[in-house]
Parts: C-alpha cells; sequence; structure tokens
C-alpha cells in the first residue's frame, strides 16, 4: 500500500495509514526522496502513529531516510511512537540515533520549525 | 474389683472396635466426653508455653473451644474443609495483631500431645489396644496440624501479596508540575518488574500529558543493579523515541559508583545533582524563566 505523501509549505508530511511491508517501505524511501528535491522541501514528517510493531528492517530504513534527506537538505522527524512500541524497540537495540522523534504531528511540526530556523538561509 | 470391673469394661470396648473406624469413634467419644477437662489441661499449656501472649486468656479460652470442636469434628467426619475454613478465618484475626507461625503451630501441636497423653491415660493397660489406637489417631492429628499450619501461611502469604501490591500502586505517581514537564519520584528498592512497571507508566503519562520533559528523581532509591540501571538507561531511550527527553536527578555517590563500575553506558542520560537543579534544567529545555517578584519593586510607583 502507498503510502500518501502531503505537502504543507515548506514540509512533507508522509502520513502511514496501515501497516507496510518491506517494499513498501523502500517505496516511501524514494518517493520522499524524489519529492523533497522537487518540492524543495526542508523537512520532512513521518507519522507512524499506526503502527503496531516497527522492526529492524523499518527502524533501518527510516534512519536511511533521515539520513539520506539530510544530505537532500531536510530534516525528518518521526511522529507517534506509540509508548509499547517505543519500549520494544528499546528492547530489541533499535534506538533511530540521530533521527529526531516527536510526540506526534504537531509537537513534529514544533520541532522542524525550531531546527530548520537555524538554517543560514533565516539567520540573516 | 475395680481392676476386674474395668478389664470387662475395656474387653467389650476392645470387642466393638475392631475396624480402624471404630477405634475412630471410640475415640471422639472420648474426646466429646473429657472436652472441658481437655480444653481446660490445653489451655493452661498454652498459657505455660506463653504462646498467644498478643490475645488475652479469654479470647484464647474461647478460640481453643472453637479449635477443640473442629479438630473432633475433623477426626469423626475426616473431612478438613470445615477446619480448613474455620483456620482461614482464624488467621485473618489474628495475624493482623502479631501472631507469629511457630505460635500457631505450637497451639496446634500441643493440642495433638494434650489429646494423646489423654490416650495413653485411658489405654494405659492395653498395650496392644493403645497401639492401634494411635494408629488411627496419628495419621488424622498429623493431617489436622498439617491443615491449620497450611492455612495460616496461606493466610499470611495473601496478606503479604495484597500488601506488595499496595505498594506497588501507591510507589510510582507520575506528576505534572509544569505544562509538559513530568515529575517522576521513585522511593525504594527497584526490582526488575518494578522497574518495567514504573517505564510502562513513564510512557504512558507521556502520551496522556504530552509531556516534552520528563524529571525521573532517585533520590529515595537506596541501591541499584545492572539489570535495573540499563532498564533505566532502556526508558530514557523509549522517551525519547516519543519525543521526550528524561533528566535524571538524586543520583547518590553509592549509586554513582556501581553506575561507573559496572560500565552501564550514560552517555545518553542527562543528569543533575538534585531534584531542584533537574526542575531548574527543564524549565530550561523548555524555555521557561522564573523571576522572582521583589515586594518593594511592586509597591515603589505607588509610593
Amino acid at each position: 500500500m502507498q503510502v500518501p505523501i502531503l505537502k504543507q509549505r515548506d514540509y512533507l508530511i508522509a502520513s502511514i495509514q496501515s501497516v507496510l511491508s518491506d517494499a513498501d517501505l523502500l517505496r516511501l524511501r524514494d518517493d520522499l526522496s524524489e519529492r523533497v528535491g522537487q518540492y524543495r522541501s526542508r523537512g520532512v514528517i513521518v507519522d507512524v502513529t499506526v503502527l503496531d510493531v516497527i522492526d529492524s528492517f523499518a527502524t533501518r530504513t527510516l534512519r536511511a531516510v533521515a539520513h539520506m534527506l539530510k544530505l537532500r537538505g531536510a530534516e525528518t522527524v518521526i511522529v507517534g511512537i506509540q509508548p509499547e512500541v517505543a519500549f520494544t524497540m528499546v528492547q530489541l537495540g533499535l534506538t533511530l540515533e540521530g533521527v529526531g522523534t516527536a510526540l506526534d504531528l504537531e509537537e513534529g511540526l514544533a520541532y522542524l520549525d525550531r531546527k530548520t530556523k537555524r538554517t543560514p538561509h533565516d539567520a540573516k | 474389683m475395680r481392676r476386674e470391673k474395668k478389664r470387662t469394661e475395656k474387653a467389650a470396648a476392645s470387642a466393638t472396635i475392631e475396624s480402624g473406624a471404630g477405634l475412630l469413634r471410640e475415640l471422639v467419644a472420648h474426646l466429646r466426653q473429657n472436652r472441658t477437662q481437655l480444653r481446660e489441661e490445653w489451655a493452661r499449656r498454652i498459657r505455660e508455653a506463653e504462646l498467644l501472649t498478643a490475645m488475652s486468656q479469654e479470647e484464647i479460652f474461647s478460640e481453643a473451644t472453637s479449635v477443640y470442636d473442629n479438630y473432633v469434628e475433623v477426626l469423626e467426619t475426616g473431612s478438613v474443609e470445615a477446619l480448613q475454613a474455620y483456620a482461614r478465618n482464624l488467621s485473618e484475626r489474628i495475624i493482623p495483631r502479631g501472631v507469629e507461625t511457630h505460635e500457631v503451630l505450637g497451639i496446634v501441636l500441643l493440642l495433638r500431645d494434650v489429646l494423646a497423653r489423654s490416650l495413653f491415660q485411658k489405654y494405659q493397660d492395653d498395650f496392644d489396644l493403645l497401639n492401634r489406637v494411635l494408629d488411627a489417631y496419628e495419621p488424622a492429628a498429623n493431617r489436622i496440624a498439617n491443615t491449620v499450619g497450611v492455612s495460616f501461611v496461606e493466610q499470611r502469604e495473601r496478606v503479604i501479596r495484597e500488601q506488595q501490591e499496595a505498594i506497588r500502586e501507591l510507589s510510582t505517581p507520575v506528576l505534572q508540575v509544569r505544562e509538559r514537564l513530568l515529575i517522576l519520584p521513585i522511593i525504594g528498592v527497584i526490582d526488575s518488574q518494578r522497574a518495567r512497571q514504573l517505564t510502562e507508566q513513564l510512557l504512558r503519562g507521556i502520551r496522556t500529558n504530552r509531556a516534552k520533559v520528563v524529571v525521573v528523581d532517585i533520590t529515595g532509591v537506596p541501591a541499584i543493579d545492572s539489570a535495573v540501571a540499563n532498564h533505566l538507561v532502556q526508558t530514557v531511550e523509549a522517551s525519547r523515541l516519543m519525543g521526550a527527553s528524561v533528566i535524571i536527578t538524586g543520583l547518590s555517590s553509592e549509586i554513582a559508583q556501581t553506575l561507573v563500575t559496572i560500565g552501564v553506558d550514560l552517555s545518553k542520560m542527562n543528569a543533575v545533582g538534585d531534584l531542584q537543579g533537574g526542575i531548574e534544567e527543564a524549565e530550561r529545555l523548555l524555555g521557561y524563566k522564573v523571576i522572582e517578584v521583589k515586594e518593594t519593586a511592586a509597591e515603589e510607583p505607588a509610593a
């Protein structure tokens, strides 16, 4: 199932709607990478609220997305990780290092606002 | 003459009590007959042994009567259910008054002893019969002692379990002190089960209160082992995944030493000396600034 990617001003919002297969995740990665260039976005939010399980492949892919998009000039934040999911991930040693996380969409937007404000573009 | 009579009586008695059941029936009749005397003897022995000191003499005597009647009933019917229920009820009443396990076992064994002595006395002339009476009596008596002891211990364990539960419920509050700021004061020893429960509560608290910063205060924790320390680190990580940062405060020098010695990776932990410092740090992270209001400054324009 394809993940819809919405454009909201400078940001992209990828809102995951259902459980994703590995292929779906890879496609999400490619889509995001392409759209960031297309819309010249400065931030990306990946909403995982509906996911009950985030396995090692998903973690690795999300981390790869974050690092890739960073190279393309956009900050990434993962939002909506559920308490049970968070604890299971940590127990499995999947900690999403170097990737921003926030409670929900609203917090994610605030996080990106904070992050992107520090770019030279705004600081002039 | 008297001995003559006794012997005939006994002969008649042994004729009727061939089987084990017959023996028990005879036993029960004997115990019923001498109820008052044996009961008093038992109460006296309890007093002498200084058991049940938490209870008054009258209470001991009335409980002794109930136990005695239940005891005889078990011997008669062979069913321990009524006794079990009574023992449980009794335990429930006396545990809060500080009656110890050894006292309960002591009084049951005393009763067993008192009754056995009365049997010795009754059948002292006929060794054979005495042996058979004891054969019937001993297993039943042991079973009774067993039942009472087990009921008491079970009851005690239940009380302990309930208290543990209560402590667990009470001991991990998650409190909001400011918008988006939670504190989690931990008091007492953390075992792995409690650590787990703590994490769950914290993560749930983060979601419901939409917290951004959490101060975990472990001033009241006397010691920590590597499992719990790792769990703490995991909690910090899991909170980060939910978008909240954790500040740990109140690490005692002992705990700090332990953590360093066992080599827990603390690079991700944000530790501050005490709770006050932790809250101040949290306010800084949240962008709050606490300013003292000077009374004189407020009054000046009026003057």
